[in-house]
């Protein structure tokens, strides 16, 4: 009754599927790795700084005529002030209280996206965004076909994902060696010891959490050129669990590992492709998310560093 | 210029003691907040829609107060932020659906059968998973994830036997009563009943009986009661039939109220019951009660302001707002801190 068929398997259109999203969620849990491993700041809510980059990307575009190019910075720098914004009366709280309230941000968020139609198309979506990047993309590949590389349609967006992915790991870990990035460590390890020296913890974690929003922003681009439409259903809160997935598989406290745990957790996710199971489309998702769950659960259980992350940074929130 | 400083001074007495008042008396401040929200929307909006509102809200209160009062008393013993309860409210929705439509039994037997398994479904985590993380001493991160795993496994669970369709309970939903020209539905007033009789049960409990004294000396120190000879896994235990089985009764009651279900119905609820036991304060059984009441009004009180949809988006706004000001919840002690 269960046939498993690797064709998909070896097929390169799946693995650029697979390298896009994966990638998307990379950038995504980049955010949540400054926040969580390395400060401290259990971040709940980093699908809401995704929408309201992406929203904001899309509503300058397709509302108010932007260029593409020009919306991307503006809604980067309108999704760190979000974070500013939820950070300043949230950060003051404890870690739980944090987390719930930061869930809570994301869900307004969502909510706005799903009923300020006039500006959002609501349910029916955003589209139109992307002229400007197809207009590249397609050149890109005229350009590919030219020198007989072949017609992989999502091949542009594959590289620029991942060329990001790359840029921003190479900014991200020599600022996690600088001295900011060690007051950033401390905060984590004892946040009063790192005050008692003086250090003014509360805007070093609002500074992380910033930096998460405009990372989080970053991989709503892409996911948004990914799907070439924006609807509220893409920026649930699972998406923000799906990235802490990713977190602990590739290992807390470590960029590298954030990289390798969205290809191994997405290859994991698209494998249920591979067994031909004779279920409806709605039990076959539920099947793959039961597995997120059961990936969070055993690594939590039985080696909750992950697998590049080392066990004396797991020292968070008591 | 010495008048514009005694005036300062004044202003800054006035506020001083507005904020002594908050802190000393919380509960007196909230209730004087509603008040007067209640008041100024009778003004603005006539007393026959607010009260009509208000007793919608009263029923939204009762299943956000029944899920919150387990998800707080879990939270109060075992410092385990349950993210998989609102799944078990799905949970129980669904083995009541199982009984009383596919089965077809009466609905009171498909209720009793849903709170026994879903305060079974507790328990069986608790030892399979909560016990022994507590033995490793995991940390608050830790114990976070795993529920979020936990509830993907039990919602995803669901869908993969039930799909994702709508389901409903065999209850009539459109029958109502006329009561001082307030229109409540026949269920509806059946659940609110239920849900609140069952609230004031579990007050009761947890004030008077030996078994809720255990349970209080326990969330509000564990160590403590431990050294006092307390058989603290045994209460462990009681606190999670207590919790899961309120959860089931919530997502049964819920059902029965709103006519449908889905997969997703428990997680949805979700943040709205963290909602009320934030506002309650977290760990506190009769704060989150409050809690589920003050939000369930302030959202449907909402409905008169602003168009319905935006109702949810309300009640997260005012636990947002509510935090600011007071960052241990209405009825928190500093302590809880």
């Amino acid at each position: 009754m269960l046939a498993v068929t690797l064709d998909a398997f070896t097929s390169l259109d799946f693995w650029i599927g697979v390298g896009v999203i994966a990638g998307v969620y990379a950038i995504f849990a980049l955010g949540l790795q400054l926040n969580v491993g390395f400060t401290g700041v259990v971040n709940f809510g980093q699908a809401g700084f995704m929408a309201i980059g992406a929203y904001t990307m899309g509503i300058l575009v397709v509302k108010a005529g932007w260029s593409f190019w020009l919306a991307l910075p503006a809604a980067t720098l309108v999704a760190m002030a979000a974070g500013v914004l939820i950070g300043l009366p949230a950060l003051r709280l404890r870690a739980d209280y944090f987390a719930i309230v930061t869930i809570a941000f994301a869900e307004i968020v969502r909510y706005s996206a799903q009923n300020a139609r006039e500006l959002t198309g609501g349910n029916q979506g955003l589209l139109g965004f992307d002229d400007d990047w197809a207009e590249l993309s397609n050149t890109f590949l005229e350009w590919l076909e030219g020198v007989g590389l072949g017609d992989e349609f999502l091949l542009p967006l594959l590289i620029v994902t991942w060329g990001a992915l790359i840029v921003l790991t190479a900014i991200l870990i020599p600022l996690q060696r600088s001295p900011w990035g060690r007051v950033l460590r401390a905060i984590r390890e004892d946040e009063d010891a790192a005050r008692a020296l003086g250090k003014n913890t509360f805007s070093y974690k609002l500074q992380s959490l910033a930096i998460a929003a405009a990372l989080g922003a970053i991989a709503g681009y892409f996911l948004a050129l990914n799907l070439s439409f924006l609807n509220p259903q893409s920026f649930e809160p699972l998406f923000t669990f799906i990235g802490y997935a990713v977190l602990v598989l590739g290992g807390l406290a470590s960029y590298v590992g954030v990289a390798l745990g969205a290809v191994l957790l997405w290859t994991l996710l698209e494998a249920t492709r591979f067994i031909d199971l004779p279920l409806a489309a709605e039990k076959v998702a539920a099947l793959r998310f039961m597995l997120v769950g059961l990936v969070l659960i055993l690594l939590m259980a039985f080696r909750p560093q992950g697998i590049l992350g080392k066990r004396d940074e797991m020292v968070l929130g008591d | 210029m010495e008048a514009g400083i005694a005036v300062q001074q004044g202003e800054a007495t006035l506020a001083e003691r507005a904020r002594r008042m908050a802190s000393d008396h919380p509960a007196r401040v909230a209730a004087a907040v509603l008040v007067a929200l209640a008041l100024a929307l009778v003004a603005a909006h006539g007393l026959h829609d607010t009260a009509q509102r208000s007793v919608n809200g009263l029923i939204s209160g009762s299943y956000y107060a029944l899920g919150a009062v387990g998800l707080t008393l879990v939270y109060g013993t075992l410092k385990l932020v349950n993210f998989a309860h609102g799944d078990m409210l799905t949970f129980g929705a669904y083995v009541a659906f199982a009984f009383n439509v596919s089965i077809g039994m009466p609905l009171i037997a498909a209720l009793l059968i849903a709170v026994a398994l879903t305060a079974l479904l507790g328990v069986a985590f608790e030892r399979v998973m909560w016990r022994p993380m507590r033995a490793k001493g995991a940390g608050l991160l830790q114990l976070l994830l795993m529920a979020i795993g936990l509830a993907f496994l039990i919602r995803n669970g669901i869908q993969l036997v039930a799909g994702t369709a709508g389901r409903s309970l065999d209850v009539n939903v459109t029958d109502s009563i006329e009561f001082l020209g307030l229109r409540i539905g026949r269920t509806e007033l059946i659940v609110v009943v239920t849900g609140f009789t069952t609230l004031v049960l579990v007050a009761l409990m947890l004030r008077v009986t030996s078994l809720g004294r255990q349970i209080r000396a326990l969330a509000d120190n564990f160590d403590l009661a431990e050294v006092t000879g307390i058989d603290t896994d045994r209460i462990v235990i009681a606190t999670w039939i207590f919790a899961a089985g309120l959860a089931g009764l919530a997502g049964v009651l819920y059902t029965a109220s709103i006519g449908v279900m889905t997969p997703n119905l428990g997680f949805f609820l979700l943040l709205g019951l963290f909602a009320a036991v934030i506002l309650g304060g977290i760990g506190n059984a009769y704060g989150a009660l409050a809690g589920g009441v003050v939000l369930g009004l302030v959202q449907e009180w909402s409905t008169l302001v602003f168009d319905a949809r935006w109702k949810i988006a309300v009640g997260f706004a005012v636990l947002i707002l509510v935090l600011i000001v007071r960052p241990q919840g209405i009825f928190g002690r500093e302590r809880a801190l």
